[in-house]
């Protein structure tokens, strides 16, 4: 049976151009996709390259590598799953294959006094991952 | 082909009989009706009138509610934009002779909603994008998106010089708010200073860093609606009709995490667009009318529409010019920051070109006003919709 460690966060329900993903986060591992008929990697994963629309498209193994795109500090709970856990960092991270993905910035100061102690857009950062359930596991970096 | 510009015109604008924060449980739809009523009394027209339908959704339940049959729908729903788009939209219809009496109309119980249920979906649910790649980080609700879009212009321009231009649009429209007896401002329960200084806004608690509570803007309970009809039928009107000289809409992202540049707006292209249907340029303008979900929303957008330059909305806005008095006067109603903001505020930014245009904004009249522009953003940062106003 499922073990909710962290109650309440919203959690998500993959899709068959998702599954490969989710399936894939389950162990550890971060994949986006590419198009083979144009030079694009995008993310979120679908079929279809959202450039050229071509259906010739693969995935590849990220190398979890990537630099800070930008970030928040959420300091007012946006949902009843994070109440008791404000402030935390919502962040965009530009991985090196060339995408941007959504994620949450993990092994910094979430202070929204002086956010620059910790957090600089720009820096390197590294894949680590948010266990939020025996089955879902989140890719979220951390300062490399 | 000819241009549509003229082809239409605003002849009624009102709000719902009440807005702010209710206690008495109005629906969506009770504040759309009430709108809309008070709409079509102020254009002198009958709900009989109305050939069409235009709201952020749900015309089916709206049209029902009313008790309207429209040989005209249009549900276009692209977040707060949408009904400045829909501007764009009647006239186009109205054109082409599809309808002769449009009602648009958005009504939204955003503040009370939560006390009495009939609470805003969550996005598309867990299988959509947003709920698979945004939801479980906690990329929930505009003030986190948007801040994120915030702190990269921070980073590209400056953080001193985004602050300074925040914190000017910040206290510049709260001037607005205090002047317009049916601003929120005037409620203690809005936490806005009715005199608002800069120390205020700089004191403000944190909601998503870099946005303080006096960022943002309300979510309160709140209907309006406006009539837009066929020149031969303006003329002969209560009122002056308002020309829609140009509109101009688009999008080009849905989630946050997609937006092309989170320092760009898509109004570099719907400005433009509408500029140029209506043979104005930026110095012709009487009022700027600007969607300000947050005070980055309209900085920002004054960049994209290319009042100034990118990078440079602290340069523009310096010296509170956009306040009463200044030279450049905007969001004249005190925004959705301050006056109301019921989940999609874009139908009152034409509400207020209409009073200014009309010359019934009271004490905060802007003197001859002749030319307005109105630009709604939508989504997270994702849509835009640039119409512009003149009477004759
Ligand atoms: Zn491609």
């Amino acid at each position: 049976m499922t073990q909710q460690r962290t109650p309440g966060k919203p959690l998500p329900t993959p899709t068959s151009e998702t599954q490969f993903y989710w399936d894939k986060c389950h162990q550890h591992e971060l994949w986006v996709r590419r198009c083979k008929d144009c030079p694009v990697t995008y993310f979120y994963p679908r079929d279809m390259c959202p450039d050229c629309f071509s259906r010739n498209t693969e995935w590849i193994q990220s190398s979890g590598r990537g630099t800070l795109h930008t970030f928040g500090i959420v300091v007012r709970p946006p949902h009843r799953g994070w109440a008791e856990d404000v402030p935390f960092v919502v962040a965009m991270v530009d991985l090196e294959e060339g995408c941007r993905m959504p994620t949450n910035l993990v092994g910094v100061e979430a202070d929204p006094a002086d956010p620059a102690k910790t957090i600089r857009i720009g820096m390197s950062v590294e894949l680590a991952w948010d266990d939020r359930t025996d089955e879902v596991s989140l890719p979220v970096f951390r300062p490399a | 082909m000819a241009s549509i510009s003229r082809a239409a015109a605003i002849v009624g604008a009102a709000e719902s009989d009440e807005l702010g924060y209710l206690e008495n449980r109005k629906s969506d739809l009770q504040l759309s009706t009430e709108a809309a009523y008070n709409a079509l009394e102020d254009a002198g027209l009958r709900k009989s009138d109305v050939d069409a339908i235009f709201a952020g959704g749900n015309t089916l339940g709206l049209a029902e509610h009313m008790g309207i049959h429209p040989r005209f729908t249009d549900s276009t729903q692209v977040g707060g934009s949408s009904f400045v788009i829909h501007a764009g939209h009647a006239l186009a219809a109205i054109a082409a002779g599809y309808c002769e009496v449009a009602l648009i109309v958005h009504g939204n119980n955003g503040h009370s909603r939560r006390f009495f249920g009939g609470g805003a979906g969550e996005g598309g649910g867990p299988s959509s994008p947003g709920g698979q790649f945004e939801t479980p980080y906690g990329f929930i609700g505009a003030p986190i998106n948007y801040a994120m879009a915030c702190a990269r212009y921070m980073h590209e321009f400056g953080e001193e010089r985004c602050r300074e231009a925040m914190s000017e649009v910040a206290v510049a429209t709260r001037k607005w708010a205090a002047l317009n007896p049916r601003a929120l401002i005037h409620d203690p329960k809005a936490e806005i200073p009715l005199t608002m200084s800069f120390d205020d806004y700089h004191a403000s608690r944190w909601i998503c860093w870099p946005f303080h509570l006096l960022d943002c803007c309300l979510v309160t309970d709140a209907g309006g609606a406006y009539i837009v009809t066929t020149p031969e039928r303006a003329r002969d009107l209560k009122k002056p009709p308002i020309w829609i000289l140009g509109a101009g809409e688009g999008h080009d992202h849905g989630m946050i995490s997609q937006m092309p540049s989170l320092t760009s707006l898509i109004a570099r292209e719907t400005g433009p667009a509408a500029f140029k249907m209506a043979g104005v340029t930026h110095d012709d303008f009487d009022l700027a009318m600007i969607y300000d979900s947050f005070t980055y929303t309209v900085m920002l957008t004054l960049e994209s529409l290319g009042f100034c330059g990118r990078g440079e909305a602290a340069d523009f806005l310096r010296g509170q010019r956009t306040a009463p008095g200044g030279d450049f006067p905007m969001n004249t109603s005190g925004g959705g920051l301050s006056y109301t903001h019921p989940g999609a505020y874009g139908i009152f930014l034409i509400l207020e070109a209409a009073r200014q245009l009309w010359g019934e904004a009271g004490a905060r009249q802007v003197p001859d006003c002749r030319l307005v522009m109105c630009h709604g953003t939508g989504g997270s940062l994702s849509s835009g919709g640039t119409a512009i106003l003149a009477r004759d």
